[in-house]
């Protein structure tokens, strides 16, 4: 029998599945249709200070390579989310809040939030590609902001706190590092990429509400699993492998890079909301057939010689 | 590999419907079935859902009220004009029985209509009530009379047909008798009413649900119902059974940032 249960420090999880934050989980209710469908924990909609419409759709398009979104952190706010998201136990996994914001002043207030509200984890979100204010647009993801940030929202909390990086960087590994030495406990590597456009031919015009979308999927898998690589290289603390996870042996390679738990979150759109439950069961089929036991066995084997 | 583009297509047809309300007719061979929508796209603007209102072979159509900005821009445009279409979404109407009943609220008749025709077409007996709270706002009315669908017509000031709740024309049948299923479609309240009065004939139904939706494939979230969580627009028709199991069904609804929005009584 195989053992698929995984750990992110002390934060233990049935399987390594994660909901990977933006996909789904608006609301309570949602975070709980996708514990349901397996996950082995799940990552809420990222909340910022004040309420956000987001960008005009389409937000979502998807094409032969992939996936782009400019959702543009649409939510609740802080204030409405603290209502929403109240007795998380009901969800039936593990909950971790994302939280996203232009300042270091902002994040802090945001994980003093969230701090009493039931979450297993925090994650700070500083890698978004396409909405102005946040994320690489306003320059974040740098490795000295990387570590302002993140020794801001390690003030304010004692959840373990995961550090979500874009792949858009020179050198990621030295941006983990940075995050780690802040006081970080899991790396989510990697956020989308890009940005990407689809231009329409006809009317001439981008198809994006934002025109420009953060990139997921089999277009950013390979790049996902390399940024692993190197960070497992570069830190010593857990790795969420985010980035075009659709299948067992994707996910696979994800741990076999240095992932203790994977994210998911385009392959819903692929392979249905249930796509955690498939991922776990044909990773179970993929460690069989390598022989390997459970996760910690199997997590970076890829860099022995 | 699937994707998810719009196609381009110019407007074939701009049809007044009434005050406020348009229909838009594109020549394109659209593989929907009644009950289904489409996400139609105004470049630079906005992605907008939609029920199919027109399905013909090798052409199609929505039907489109001023509610908004977006809404607003779509009733203007004209002839030859490009909208983007994404789609179609959402599962159809099941149509079964002999004898059945449409009801429409207001715009509503949008996606009920194609179904009264592929009724017809299969010889199912069909009444389509219809309602608005004033004549001006009634759609469809010599839309039916030239397909030859027998309608009952509502109006809550009695400007045209009965005056009275599509509800109440409801509930007269279904006392009557012999009504094999209800469809029905237009505001949430109004919805919650029919599904609890097939309850309580014990007649099957399906609603017609809409919410705020960003993407129309399961993936924003954006229309994630209360409780059970899962995105609406991967069904849209609902039995009515499933409806009332909706908590928020009638209660509430959420904006584009997912905050929720009582419906109004």
């Amino acid at each position: 029998m195989v053992d698929i249960t995984a750990k992110l420090g002390r934060l233990k999880l049935d399987n390594p599945t994660v909901l990977a934050s933006g996909i789904l989980g608006v609301t309570k209710a949602s975070l709980k249709y996708v514990a349901s469908n397996g996950a082995g924990a799940v990552t809420m909609k990222s909340v910022t200070v004040e309420p956000r419409a987001g960008h005009h759709a389409p937000i979502i398009l998807t094409y032969e390579g992939g996936m782009l979104n400019s959702v543009g952190y649409s939510n609740q706010g802080i204030k409405e989310a603290k209502k929403e998201f109240i007795s998380l136990k009901d969800v039936g996994a593990p909950v971790i809040a994302s939280i996203t914001a232009g300042s270091k002043k902002d994040f802090a207030f945001l994980a003093e939030q969230v701090n009493e509200m039931g979450f297993a984890a925090v994650e700070a979100v500083i890698s978004c590609p396409h909405t102005p204010g946040f994320g690489t647009m306003a320059g974040q993801g740098t490795p000295d902001s990387t570590r302002e940030i993140t020794a801001a929202v390690r003030d304010k909390t004692k959840l373990p706190l995961f550090v979500k990086l874009s792949p858009s960087v020179q050198g990621i590994g030295e941006v983990a590092k940075a995050a780690e030495d802040a006081g970080a406990d899991a790396i989510t590597a990697i956020n989308t990429g890009g940005p990407g456009m689809i231009i329409d031919v006809k009317t001439g015009k981008p198809i994006l509400g934002g025109t420009v979308g953060g990139l997921s999927g089999d277009a950013l898998r390979p790049i996902a699993v390399r940024c692993v690589y190197d960070i497992y290289k570069s830190v010593r603390i857990p790795i969420i492998g985010t980035g075009g996870v659709m299948t067992g042996e994707h996910a696979a390679q994800m741990i076999l890079a240095g992932a203790s738990a994977v994210g998911i979150g385009t392959a819903v759109y692929y392979r249905g909301a249930d796509v955690f439950r498939k991922v776990c069961d044909e990773l179970q089929g993929v460690m069989k057939e390598a022989g390997y036991k459970n996760i910690y066995g199997m997590r970076g084997m890829a860099h022995e010689e | 590999m699937k994707s998810e583009l719009p196609i381009t297509l110019p407007v074939e047809k701009v049809i007044d419907e009434a005050e406020g309300v348009k229909s838009l007719i594109f020549r394109h061979k659209l593989d929907a079935k009644p009950g289904q929508f489409l996400m139609v796209w105004i470049p630079r603007v906005d992605l907008k859902p939609f029920g199919v209102s027109y399905l013909e072979e090798g052409s199609f159509g929505i039907t489109v009220c001023k509610v908004g900005p977006t809404s607003e821009k779509l009733c203007r445009a004209k002839k030859g004009d490009l909208l983007g279409i994404m789609g179609p979404y959402g599962k159809p109407f099941t149509l079964e029985g002999r004898r059945i009943i449409l009801v429409a609220g207001g715009y509503g008749a949008a996606p009920l209509f194609p179904l009264a025709e592929e009724a017809k077409k299969k010889g199912i007996t069909t009444t389509f009530i219809i309602g608005a709270k004033s004549e001006s706002y009634l759609i469809y009315r010599e839309r039916a009379k030239k397909a030859g669908i027998n309608t009952i017509i509502t109006t809550d000031d009695g400007s045209c047909g009965r005056k009275c709740f599509t509800t109440d024309a409801l509930e007269d049948a279904l006392k009557a008798g012999g009504i094999d299923k209800v469809y029905s479609c237009g505001p949430e309240i109004m919805l919650k009413k029919v599904a609890e009065l097939c309850r309580r004939h014990q007649v099957k139904c399906e609603v017609s649900m809409h919410r705020y939706m960003k993407c129309g494939f399961g993936v924003c979230g954006s229309c994630s119902v209360d409780d059970q969580g899962f995105p609406l627009c991967k069904k849209v028709v609902l039995t009515g059974e499933e409806a009332l199991r909706i908590k928020e069904f009638g209660q509430h609804s959420r904006d584009a940032s997912g905050t929720k929005q009582p419906f109004a009584r």
